[in-house]
């Protein structure tokens, strides 16, 4: 036998080996008692990691015997493929999927989100925070079971802030704006600001707190797009120039929030914008953070203009959902697990990592006990309190993703000066009434 | 005369490093990255070799038990769907592709045009627009998750190249041999397995490794038809240290290093045949 | 040419039939596999493109003919987005043919170490893409990247820069961090292709007094013909529909600087829900990438060679 022909065999055994060595292990579910599986699709994400979710999974499958829970893990930026992807096959993929608060619309639209407003129990509904379902309710129907809640925060480097004679961080982006001059000024930081301008989601959730803190909207209250508006175009102008005289790190319009954490972490920034994941490895984790100890948290400051028409804070909100597919043959098991997932006791028991969206939580004694769980809680616990309440919604339209993309484009543009903030915010407004016209 | 063979190889040479730096600068620096713990990698200027170097990132992969975070855990297990799947598909390739292209090289018959352009014409049309379709059908046939669907789809793409390059391997080989053959009573398909497959092995070792790549690479099926551990594959592995906020770069490119190794390492072991394969002109025309 | 030749008028006949019987039994396997796989992908594709379809299981879709087409042909997006795309096709084709072909003859002329040479170019290859764009993205990263450390070292940048903030220069990075890996694949090809040419013309043309570079132009280019034929071909099918290394380095941005048909493709069919748009883009590039390849055929294909 030739050397071509043994070689060529011994690759198709190996092959055929492989192929059998798989087929081996998938089919091992017990087949008896016929237990219900629901399949879950959500993130590796920064708060509860994914070994701790298995872990609740494990809890539920052992009080709940006959529902065995099938979680699967995708990065954020996939998720929204793979849910889209999945959800269009019959029967669908996933019983249930986590929802970011800019999809819920979409996924409305589309047909794929079962209304559970008859299954949330009176005691969900007044025990968790109203905000929590906001970002799952449209038209007074409830699409999901809360989940998680976080906003940005403003993020200030104290040993910068103390070197350059500053007490306390800056209440208005006017001050900020100063006190970044000085830092420059005194060779502190080269770019004293950094903040997460990419062509992605991101940007959008930094100009949402911006806007807002400038009395801006993104919809007037016909429903028509604002965002282009003075203040809409005083705002991207002000982006603009923190970027022309240097006190924006202009590698701000490549990052996203990991950058910002990066960069933030590294010691190059005064001043930063992110969500709250940032605060733990930062301030304590010196195999991470090269500022721990020197990370302090703010209310993210508003324009003075703004302050003056009464506002009084204003960041955007990321909380998230898990909602039941409207097609799952489970719907029940499935919705006891959800409702598991974002019970009292799992989000207490978890709170460390996550901080739960039950009002009690953030009362009384275990208040106390919420703040004592960890090393970040005395800081963290009540930034959350004093900050969430002025989370911004995006707008919360189906079109949701094309809108932001077209924003995305205008925001940018201004920025690497191809179009002037009032041209480019225009022509994003257009698409938005075409996108809406449809 | 001999003066100036000398300078000229010196001359080549000094040209010859600037292709080596090009290729192993951006590699060393995958690897050295790999090898830095967080802090370290966030020095400004960059330290080019790791001041502490650790092997955490490796051992996280190898030694799932102690990972400290879910990615490494599974990683492991990704490098074995992959392995599985892109051996498969490069086996198969082969046989079919083999035969095809046997065809398509030495017989004349109606159509044999229409259908090398037809073949052709199949890659010219974008995944990601298939992807959907593709993943109805698989869900209707219950083969989401399962390495199988990533092997038949791959397949779509594979067979097309393993045919177009055996094809013109084929036409490289003497056709004295197979005259020989034929005259003694052979028919075409005694032909193919005594007289040409002994010579192939270069030719089929190239388009093999070739395809084998061209497998293992793949993304975006395998991110969208896989997503357990059942079946999912390295570059969906490697894509998952991005998280939503934090990406775990020197992981991800520990994953990257390790993802290399089996095609260098077979095209390091293969080397020899590779270099036949392709004077033998698989792609003389 | 064939053996069938040397026989008697009749039976040369049933031979062919048998042939082509044999030839369709061979092939037949392999076309049921691709065609199982992609027919029925590709004729819903088309199909979709003539509709407006939203994502979703309630949707209707509503048959608009080419309205899909048409809007994209009066979409001045569209347009920018196919010049993108060609630009990106032509410059990382064009230098991966160059630089392909000048280290192929590089390593033809056999310098020192040139096996070692020669095994380095696997190594590129073998780096799967995804691990590729996020290595580029790392190393072009403005704080910690490797390129502005060693611009910086070696004195050639007084300051670092944000090399993926300019979106024309965003879009070259992209091209670069494409070439490099595949460069090697071309590179690789064409060597072996300049390896079968004999070295007696080229020895026979240097005793003739022609220099290196008559040689090379006069004798080895449209030697390597074929060579060059199919290895664009191939990179151009590939350059053309480029994803995987945007959608991880850049997602089209900056100001959509490095926004490509692909992805927005993608970006209709996934993140719009606008899968007949979708469905459209992919046969526009299609029939584009068939463009091209009839082009190279045109100009580079002469099948008098093949015999």
């Amino acid at each position: 036998m030739s050397k071509g022909l043994k070689l060529f065999s011994l690759v198709m055994v190996l092959a055929f080996a492989l192929s059998i060595a798989g087929c081996q292990k998938t089919p091992a579910a017990p087949s008896s008692s016929k237990p219900v599986t629901i399949h879950i699709i959500t993130m590796d994400q920064a708060a509860m990691s994914t070994a701790e979710m298995d872990a609740i999974a494990r809890e539920f499958e052992a009080k709940n015997p006959g529902i065995l829970v099938n979680m699967e893990y995708v990065g954020y930026d996939y998720l929204h493929d793979k849910i889209v992807t999945g959800l269009s096959a019959n029967p669908p993929a996933y019983d249930a999927v986590m929802v970011d608060v800019v999809w819920p619309d979409e996924f409305i639209k589309a047909g794929y989100l079962e209304d559970v407003t008859s299954r949330i129990t009176p005691e969900m509904k007044d025990g968790i925070f109203p905000a929590a379902f906001n970002g799952i309710t449209r038209n007074g129907k409830i699409y999901g079971m809360p989940w998680l809640m976080d906003t940005k925060y403003f993020y200030y480097n104290t040993d910068i802030l103390s070197k350059a004679g500053f007490t306390n961080p800056p209440a208005t982006w006017e001050e900020l704006i100063s006190m970044a001059k000085t830092i420059k000024e005194k060779g502190l930081a080269e770019f004293p600001i950094v903040w997460s301008w990419a062509q992605k989601e991101a940007v959008i959730c930094d100009f949402t707190a911006l806007l807002y803190g400038n009395g801006g909207t993104f919809l007037d209250s016909a429903g028509k797009p604002a965002f282009n508006n003075d203040k809409g175009v005083q705002v991207l102008t002000w982006m603009k120039q923190t970027l022309d005289d240097g006190l924006t790190n202009p590698a701000s319009t490549t990052y996203v929030e990991n950058d910002v954490y990066t960069n933030f972490l590294a010691g190059k920034a005064a001043f930063a914008l992110n969500w709250q994941f940032m605060y733990i490895d930062g301030q304590f984790d010196s195999s991470k953070s090269q500022v721990t100890g020197k990370v302090a948290l703010a209310p993210i400051p508003v324009y003075e203009a703004g302050a003056a028409a009464g506002i009084k804070g204003s960041s955007v909100d990321g909380s998230s959902a898990f909602a039941l597919v409207a097609a799952s043959p489970n719907k029940d098991a499935t919705w006891k697990f959800l409702t598991y997932l974002s019970s009292e006791e799992v989000q207490m028991k978890y709170s460390a990592k996550q901080l739960p969206i039950w009002k009690a939580a953030y009362e009384g004694k275990a208040l106390e006990d919420l703040k004592a769980a960890t090393q970040a809680g005395p800081f963290t616990v009540p930034a959350f309190l004093a900050q969430f309440p002025y989370a911004n919604e995006r707008p919360t339209v189906p079109y949701y993703n094309e809108a932001s993309v077209a924003l995305q484009l205008a925001i940018q543009e201004a920025l690497t000066g191809t179009k002037s903030p009032k041209d480019a915010l225009d022509a994003a407004a257009a698409k938005w009434v075409e996108l809406a016209g449809k | 005369m001999h003066r100036k063979k000398i300078l000229n190889k010196i001359l080549l040479f000094l040209i010859s490093i600037p292709v080596l730096l090009f290729i192993y600068l951006p590699i060393l620096w995958l690897f050295f990255s790999s090898l830095s713990n967080p802090v370290e990698l966030l020095s400004i200027p960059p330290h080019w070799i790791p001041q502490n170097p650790t092997f955490q990132n490796y051992i996280d992969i190898f030694f799932p038990n102690l990972a400290a975070s879910a990615v490494p855990k599974t990683f492991a297990a990704s490098m074995l769907n992959s392995l599985k799947v892109s051996i498969s598909v490069t086996a198969v390739s082969l046989v079919l592709g083999g035969l095809a292209a046997y065809a398509l090289a030495r017989i004349h018959f109606k159509g044999k045009n229409t259908v090398l352009l037809g073949i052709l014409g199949t890659r010219m049309i974008p995944e990601i627009s298939l992807v959907i379709p593709l993943f109805l059908l698989a869900s209707s046939l219950k083969q989401i998750n399962t390495p199988q669907v990533l092997i038949v789809t791959y397949l779509s793409f594979a067979l097309p190249f393993a045919i177009w390059m055996l094809t013109t391997f084929f036409q490289t080989i003497p056709i004295e041999l197979e005259e020989a053959a034929r005259l003694d009573g052979c028919n075409r398909i005694q032909t193919l397995i005594k007289v040409i497959l002994p010579v192939s092995a270069p030719g089929l070792i190239t388009t093999g490794l070739f395809v084998f790549m061209l497998a293992w690479d793949e993304f975006f099926y395998a991110l969208i038809f896989t997503s357990t551990l059942a079946a999912k594959t390295v570059p969906v592995a490697i894509s998952e240290f991005v998280g939503r906020y934090v990406v775990n770069i020197t992981g991800m490119m520990a994953g990257g290093i390790l993802a290399a190794l089996p095609p260098v390492l077979m095209a390091l072991i293969f080397q020899r045949y590779i270099v036949r394969g392709l004077t033998a002109g698989s792609v003389k025309g | 040419m064939n053996t069938s030749q040397a026989l008697p008028r009749k039976k040369r006949l049933t031979l062919r039939q048998q042939d082509a019987r044999t030839a369709w039994l061979l092939i037949i396997p392999s076309l049921l596999v691709i065609l199982g796989v992609t027919l029925q992908p590709i004729i819903s594709t088309f199909i979709l493109s003539f509709f407006d379809a939203p994502t979703g299981i309630n949707q209707i879709r509503t048959f608009i003919g080419l309205e899909n087409y048409i809007n994209l042909l009066k979409d001045a997006t569209f347009w920018q987005t196919v010049g993108r795309t060609l630009y990106f096709t032509i410059v990382s084709v064009g230098l991966e043919l160059l630089i392909g072909l000048g280290i192929a003859q590089l390593i033809q002329s056999k310098p020192p170490l040139w096996q070692f040479l020669r095994f380095s170019l696997i190594i590129p290859w073998a780096v799967p893409t995804v691990v590729n764009a996020a290595m580029w993205r790392w190393i072009y990263n403005p704080d910690f990247g490797a390129l502005n450390g060693l611009l910086s070292s070696l004195g050639l940048i007084q300051t670092y820069q944000t090399w993926l903030a300019k979106p024309f220069l965003a879009m070259n990075l992209v091209i670069l961090a494409d070439a490099w890996h595949t460069i090697p694949f071309v590179a690789l090809i064409l060597q072996a292709a300049m390896s079968t040419i004999s070295e007696d013309l080229d020895e026979a043309a240097a005793v003739d007094g022609a220099s290196a570079f008559q040689r090379f132009f006069k004798i080895r280019l449209p030697l390597l013909r074929p060579a060059i034929l199919v290895a664009l071909v191939i990179r151009t099918v590939e350059a053309f529909r480029v994803f995987d290394v945007v959608y991880i380095i850049t997602q089209g941005g900056p100001a959509f600087g490095t926004m490509t048909i692909s992805y927005l493709t993608y970006l209709n069919s996934f993140a719009y829900g606008k899968q007949g748009v979708g469905a459209a883009l992919s046969f526009m590039i299609s029939i584009i990438t068939v463009i091209l390849a009839i082009i190279y055929i045109r100009f580079l294909y002469r099948p008098e060679e093949n015999q």
